[in-house]
């Protein structure tokens, strides 16, 4: 598996930051989970923060707070280093750390509320107001409806794969697109598409009929 | 081994390393006069790392003191492999920090049968750290001030793009071209390391 579609300096400088917030983080930590290029990348980052911090030298006499220091360590009890062995590979889990325990299982145990058109959804509760992160189920050959949105969407495909335009994103490719953009992604033939989507507002959809019922269906 | 283009001081790099070999020390022995140099070391900076988004010398001392507890309790899972400690320890000042401010960061786990490895060797992988670490201070510092000030903003006071243009007063477009610049920079020294 090749990721092709990968995450942009933009969200993965906040994210090595630690200022974004916990829904896009979400995302972004579910595609490192999947992108050893882009967990490169991030490490590269966290390389370059340290590098600065090297450099944020305040020259100060130190006695006092190293005297503090050892008051207190005198009282810490050094944690134990659990080395966890790793766990045994099953090929068939699919939803990667951290998502799986957001959503409280693998594909297997969700609860997949319709959407209409054969499309399902699952909200993901974060404690990040700002952000609205749901699973979503788009069966094969089928479009996702036609959305504008306000602000930035972060698409994660977990499952099956999606043309947007020409491109094609398939397990561990992400997608971002901001508020301009009209797309409208498409699942590919032969398998239901599942991904991960974040977005910063309610989906503005352009149909006027899903439009309609959008307050209802939470979208 | 150190290649001329890394522009990284070799005190500098002996420094480091020299780091690198007292976090190991603390990890194994709990040694408090090896701490000591890292503490009088890293006190400083993290105090300013934390001040830049508290404002407040006491809570950046606190956190400052948190964060050193934590390093002091967690030396012995340091990589030496990883060989850069700067980094290392900037992590947990920032996870602090989120901590702090009652924020969650999610992150991946490496032992999730989901997680994808890196499929380079291990060994090739302890090699590359650490050339890896010396590289990127090299490059850090050829970077322009200018984009050396927006990676500070970024990550010392945790602003957002747009916050960053509106403190600069340039367009959001120049900040985000000033950090792409800045990681492309950053990424070609450690792919001309090949």
């Amino acid at each position: 598996m090749n990721v092709k579609h990968h995450l942009s300096d933009e969200f993965l400088i906040e994210y090595a930051a630690g200022s974004l917030s916990e829904g896009w983080s979400l995302a972004v930590a579910s595609h490192l989970a999947l992108c050893p290029e882009c967990r490169q990348r991030l490490h590269a980052m966290e390389g370059a923060a340290g590098a600065l911090l090297d450099k944020a030298d305040e020259s100060a006499n130190e006695d006092e707070a190293w005297a503090r220091f050892k008051a207190r360590a005198a009282d810490i009890k050094v944690e134990e280093v659990k080395l966890e062995a790793p766990k045994a590979t099953k090929q068939t889990v699919v939803l990667p750390e951290p998502l799986r325990s957001y959503v409280g299982g693998d594909l297997a145990d969700l609860k997949w509320r319709a959407l209409g058109r054969g499309a399902y959804q699952i909200l993901i509760e974060t404690k990040d107001k700002n952000t609205q992160v749901r699973l979503l189920r788009i069966p094969a050959g089928k479009p996702v409806p036609e959305h504008t949105h306000e602000g930035r969407e972060l698409t994660l495909v977990l499952a099956g794969s999606f043309h947007d335009g020409e491109e094609l994103f398939a397990r561990g490719d992400i997608e971002e697109a901001d508020g301009d953009l009209l797309h409208t992604p498409k699942a590919t033939e032969g398998e239901d598409c599942i991904c991960l989507a974040v977005t910063e507002a309610p989906l503005k959809f352009s149909s006027w009929i899903v439009r309609l019922v959008q307050p209802i269906l939470k979208i | 081994m150190n290649n001329k283009n890394s522009g990284g001081s070799e005190a500098e790099d002996l420094a480091k390393a020299e780091m690198v070999r007292l976090l190991s020390i603390v990890g194994r022995d709990r040694s408090a006069d090896a701490f000591e140099a890292i503490f009088r070391f890293y006190a400083p900076r993290i105090r300013s790392f934390m001040a830049a988004k508290t404002k407040d010398r006491q809570a950046a001392e606190e956190l400052m003191q948190e964060t050193m507890t934590a390093v002091w309790n967690k030396a012995g899972q340091f990589d030496p492999a990883r060989g850069n400690v700067s980094a290392w320890i900037y992590t947990i000042a920032r996870n602090v920090r989120i901590d702090a401010y009652r924020r969650k960061r999610p992150e991946f786990d490496m032992n999730d049968p989901a997680f994808v490895a890196d499929d380079v060797a291990p060994a090739d992988q302890e090699f590359q750290q650490i050339q890896e670490a010396q590289l990127l201070r090299g490059a850090m510092a050829t970077l322009p001030e200018e984009q050396l000030d927006v990676l500070r903003r970024a990550f010392f006071d945790e602003a957002s793009h747009s916050t960053i243009a509106r403190d600069l007063g340039v367009p959001l477009g120049t900040v985000k071209s000033r950090i792409r610049l800045a990681f492309e920079k950053l990424r070609s020294s450690l792919e001309g390391r090949l």
